[in-house]
């Protein structure tokens, strides 16, 4: 039987990349359904059949059985299909993988956003969160190439934040999250991590990126 | 060789509650530190420096830090007794998403109930109920969670089974009203010996939850 593996994504969205990245890692083929996230009315009712408790993307359907909560399709994926291995073996460096992981998504991705909304000493605040946690994940890479050793993992892919939205944030912002003084591995492993082959295609494209995000700041909602 | 297995623990805590569950299942020896959290050791500092928070498992002077992430540590480590995520990987990745809910959810809405009054409280109660009965669905008619035995979600969800108490009483209303199949699922999970000598006695909970309320002020 053909395999029948479908993403509904959106382009914008750093969780719904890392699963475009791990499926290509693993040359697996998708169908990929682009989904409006902008407006709970114009979400697709395929994914609020298959998401109706967060009604979020990404979701992967395999074989018409959904699979939700990008950090949970990641080892769904790992386990499904065993090349290009993205979680170590060895139970301890898993358990690393995992808190490292859940380190980005609780304490850095969120203050990045806070930063950028607020202002005075709540941006004060939410900047030296940022960059905290950017110090910590400096020396969790500990001089390496990337999180995973010499290729991917799954480390990589979670923090396929850092290395695109963060910095897109970065420039047109002005607010200095990442720099190389303080961050030189890290800021190395962001040139790295963007250029990998699987990584390039699933990317969104800056310009847009840097238009969504303003158009959003400016109290516009997330609209296309 | 006697494996060196440390827990760094509160003993209200219903992560905590997890580990001790977990560690009893596979019929694990191990340490238990009770932690005085006004003033936590240097070992939970040096062993949690990110978060600082209980509970730490020590493994070979190695930590693991977050619950969900200790238990499935637990039962990949000790694969061959008593597993608790299923094999399949469809059925691993549903597991993982209901105890994502659950840490979603449970914790901060029944905080919520405990530490607010008037409307705040009503909404949280409204939603923690519903949160419960989308849970009493994932149930449905099983034993456990797990199937026959107990798994992932139960280990991760019936900590919070004696903090029900807690909720009740500052609350003002009944979860076995509302989620009957729920509560005879947590009275099931209590039979068992891991989960028995794991959850302290809810009247004790509720006599430290009164004490912080105190505290801290909170009527």
């Amino acid at each position: 039987m053909a395999e029948e593996v479908k993403l509904f994504g959106t382009w914008g969205s750093p969780f719904s990349r890392r699963v475009e990245i791990a499926l290509e890692l693993k040359g697996v083929p998708f169908e990929y359904i682009e989904e409006n996230v902008s407006d709970h009315k114009l979400k697709s009712p395929l994914l609020l059949k298959y998401n109706p408790i967060h009604k979020k993307v990404p979701v992967l359907l395999h074989n018409g059985k959904p699979i939700l909560e990008s950090l949970i399709i990641l080892e769904y994926i790992d386990e499904t299909w065993k090349q290009n291995p993205i979680l170590p073996q060895d139970p301890h460096e898993r358990a690393l993988a995992r808190f490292w992981a859940k380190f980005i998504d609780d304490k850095v991705n969120p203050p990045v956003w806070r930063a950028l909304l607020g202002s005075g000493d709540e941006r004060e605040k939410a900047m030296e969160e940022v960059k905290e946690g950017l110090e910590t994940l400096e020396r969790v890479l500990n001089g390496k190439k990337f999180f995973g050793g010499e290729t991917i993992g799954m480390l990589d892919i979670a923090a396929n934040f850092i290395a695109f939205w963060l910095r897109v944030v970065q420039e047109f912002s002005g607010l200095e999250f990442l720099t190389p003084d303080k961050c030189p591995a890290l800021t190395k492993w962001c040139d790295e991590f963007v250029s990998c082959d699987v990584v390039k295609e699933h990317l969104p494209p800056r310009e847009k990126l840097i238009a969504f995000t303003k158009n959003w700041l400016s109290g516009n909602g997330w609209t296309d | 060789m006697a494996e060196e297995v440390v827990l760094l623990d509160f003993w209200p805590s219903p992560f905590g509650m997890r580990v001790r569950i977990a560690l009893a299942e596979k019929g694990i020896q191990y340490e238990y530190k009770e932690e005085d959290l006004r003033n936590k050791s240097d070992l939970l500092l040096k062993m949690n420096p990110i978060h600082k928070k209980i509970p730490v498992l020590i493994h070979k002077g190695k930590p693991v830090c977050e619950s969900l992430i200790q238990v499935q540590y637990i039962d990949e480590v000790w694969h061959g007794k008593s597993p608790l995520l299923p094999s399949d990987p469809y059925q691993r990745a549903n597991a993982r998403f209901w105890a994502d809910f659950v840490d979603k959810k449970i914790y901060d809405l029944g905080r919520k109930i405990w530490t607010t009054k008037g409307e705040e409280q009503a909404a949280a109660k409204k939603e923690f109920i519903e949160s419960l009965k989308l849970l009493e669905g994932e149930l449905g008619d099983k034993t456990y969670f797990g199937g026959d035995n107990l798994g992932y979600v139960d280990v991760v969800l019936v900590p919070f089974y004696n903090w029900f108490y807690v909720y009740e009483k500052c609350g003002n209303f009944t979860i076995e009203e509302e989620c009957p199949k729920l509560i005879a699922w947590a009275k099931r999970c209590l039979q068992k010996e891991s989960v028995a000598k794991s959850l302290p006695d809810e009247e004790k909970v509720y006599g430290f939850v009164l004490q912080l309320k105190k505290a801290f002020g909170i009527e």
